[in-house]
């Protein structure tokens, strides 16, 4: 099911079979190229797949934006152990829902992206971590596997190509720090989603102690199309060394919030204005996140001319992140807005590394003094301080998150935190009071 | 411990989902599997599980109480979970979560007085662009008003399970 209309200004690859009827259904995706992509594959070496993997310069579109064709060229695959692979359905950064929309329109495209990866480094094994919350999406996944299994695109001896997987849905159970990969893996083994020091990246060490490509859903929806229309065509949708598109999640104070398919290097002007409508009742872009809410904020004026991809993100210091775009209008208190962020870090934090558990707690306590007014002008200085103090000190970036957008907003809207000092009531309309997990 | 036959076949199933002696891989999935099943995660469940995974109860006490979405105490027989998370709040999921608390008498985890209804504040539950959200178990309502939750709410008071 589709949550909201798209949009004409869309470039439909991974979406390319939303809306048809039974979109889900593995019928419906064999009738419109499904799977052809893995019989492709599946005559080519290893080397040829990743090579193509390379051209398209996709990169991984779980937050880091990792180069997809060398994380999978990390992988030993002449080890004697075996190799598995891993999907990351956690889908829990804020502002980002694109996840959900891709397995329950188009589970088998995902299946087939895993095959591929299968293929290109002799995995035999995968997993499909899927967040607790996302019950029915756990339950769609399940049926297009027996769907597969029926017609012999999962099992022994696929369509008589001689290769063999399995392929298993594991649920989450509440946990935003699953979704880091290393803590995923632990999760996946039965136990506390606590990080994994690294190295050993998950490539030579991963699920099971085995070598794994552990990849986000989208990230792996995007194979198939790459396999069936070369990496060079996947490659040419997007700006040099950063290929196809992007799912993008608006949300927000836009007219049109939901979730668009937008090349990789979508100006981000028009996407506010076209896709999204513009900002709601007719009101000014205060505050742009363009990833979830790890991502440092940008004003109004950095947005001026950015596009939607690493390098222009990297540009102004940010990062295009997960595609939550959080789009925040200047009636917005940024004040409150920060506290909200903060919470959620400190809700997660797993406790493991104690800049993270410390630092969050300490900044949200700060955070919320300030926002009911008992904050000083100290604190300014001292909520700057804790961050930094967090930033690369943790064995995974949650606390990095956390810190981040938090320096980018005392730094940018410095002049918020000051009039809300000394007693004066918050100067912005949507600062009702903050219940408190 | 009995389970219906439903859930017998899913940890079977589970229990053949991970490589040989990896049985502790379903533990988590057992659990919530049977939350659902018998309201809450009990000693006795605890116990079951961890004979069935090869692992001892203090470690699935350990793993469990890590994981926001298993819980020792029954919760409502509806549990309605309200996102205030940062896009949901851009579209006043806090006034709709205080909303809730007050319509229903009572606060963050808590159950009416009959059991039927349960009540938290939750983070980001992967409806950003169809904010607000709720979750009432595991079924999602996108663009939550205060008149739309009313009735929802109203629903519930009545509805059998
Ligand atoms: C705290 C934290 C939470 C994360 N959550 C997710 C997530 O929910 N989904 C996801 O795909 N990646 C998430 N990541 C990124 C993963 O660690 C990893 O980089 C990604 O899954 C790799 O896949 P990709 O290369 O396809 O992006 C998270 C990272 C951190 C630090
Ligand atoms: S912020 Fe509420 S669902 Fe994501």
């Amino acid at each position: 099911m589709l949550f909201n209309e798209p949009s004409p200004l869309e470039t439909k690859v991974l979406t390319r079979r939303f809306g048809l009827p039974n979109s889900a259904s593995i019928d419906t995706y064999l009738a419109h190229e499904g799977y052809q992509a893995f019989l492709k594959a599946s005559k080519m070496t290893p080397d040829e797949i990743i090579g193509e993997v390379k051209t398209s310069n996709l990169r991984g579109r779980g937050g880091a934006g990792f180069p997809t064709g060398m994380k999978w060229s990390f992988v030993p695959r002449t080890s004697p152990k075996p190799k598995y692979i891993v999907v990351n359905g956690d889908e829990s950064e804020p502002g980002t829902c694109k996840d959900r929309v891709l397995i329950e329109n188009d589970p088998h495209q995902l299946i087939e992206g895993v095959l591929i990866a299968g293929l290109s480094v002799d995995a035999h094994a995968g997993y499909v971590y899927i967040r607790g919350e996302y019950r029915y999406i756990i339950e769609v996944m399940e049926k297009a596997i027996d769907e597969a299994y029926a017609k012999g695109w999962l099992g022994k001896n696929i369509q008589g190509t001689g290769f063999d997987f399995d392929l298993y849905v594991h649920t989450g159970a509440g946990a935003y720090e699953c979704g880091e990969e290393s803590a995923l893996l632990e999760s996946l083994e039965g136990k506390r989603g606590v990080p994994r020091i690294r190295p050993p990246f998950p490539a030579v060490v991963g699920a099971f102690q085995c070598p794994t490509i552990l990849n986000n859903v989208e990230t792996y929806c995007a194979v198939p199309a790459i396999i069936r229309d070369g990496g060079a065509a996947f490659a040419a949708l997007g700006i040099p060394k950063s290929g196809g598109t992007k799912m993008t999640c608006l949300t927000g104070h836009v007219n049109r919030p939901g979730v668009y398919e937008l090349k990789i290097g979508f100006p981000v002007k028009q996407m506010i204005e076209e896709v999204g409508g513009g900002i709601r009742n007719g009101r000014k872009l205060k505050a742009f996140i363009p990833g979830g809410s790890s991502c440092p904020v940008l004003t109004a004026e950095e947005v001026e001319g950015a596009t939607m991809d690493y390098d222009s993100m990297a540009s102004r210091k940010t990062m295009l992140g997960s595609g939550g775009v959080i789009i925040i209008d200047d009636q917005t208190c940024m004040v409150k807005a920060a506290l909200r962020i903060m919470r959620f870090y400190s809700h997660e934090s797993c406790g493991w590394c104690i800049p993270c558990r410390e630092g969050t707690t300490w900044l949200k306590k700060i955070l919320t003094r300030f926002h009911e007014g008992g904050g000083t002008r100290n604190d300014i200085v001292l909520i700057g301080d804790i961050a930094k103090n967090m930033l690369g000190r943790t064995f995974c970036p949650l606390g990095d998150a956390a810190a981040m957008p938090t320096l980018s907003i005392v730094e940018k809207f410095r002049h918020e935190f000051e009039d809300h000092l000394n007693g004066k009531p918050c100067p912005y309309e949507h600062s009702g009071t903050m219940v408190t997990v | 411990m009995t389970f219906s036959p439903q859930l017998e076949a899913r940890f079977e199933k589970l229990l053949k989902s991970y490589p040989p002696g990896r049985q502790r891989s379903a533990m988590i999935p057992m659990l919530m599997y049977a939350q659902d099943e018998i309201g809450s995660v009990t000693d006795e469940l605890i116990t079951e599980v961890a004979a069935r995974t090869g692992t001892t109860p203090l470690q699935v006490n350990e793993v469990m109480s890590y994981y926001s979405m298993l819980h020792r105490k029954p919760l409502g027989k509806f549990h309605v979970q309200v996102c205030t998370n940062i896009s949901c709040l851009l579209h006043d999921g806090d006034k709709l979560y205080e909303h809730a608390c007050k319509k229903l008498g009572i606060g963050h985890k808590e159950v009416t007085a009959d059991g039927q209804i349960s009540i938290e504040e939750v983070e980001c539950m992967g409806a950003c662009s169809w904010a607000p959200a709720i979750q009432v178990n595991y079924d999602f309502h996108h663009h939550v008003t205060p008149a739309k939750l009313d009735e929802i709410l109203d629903r519930l008071k009545k509805k059998p399970v």
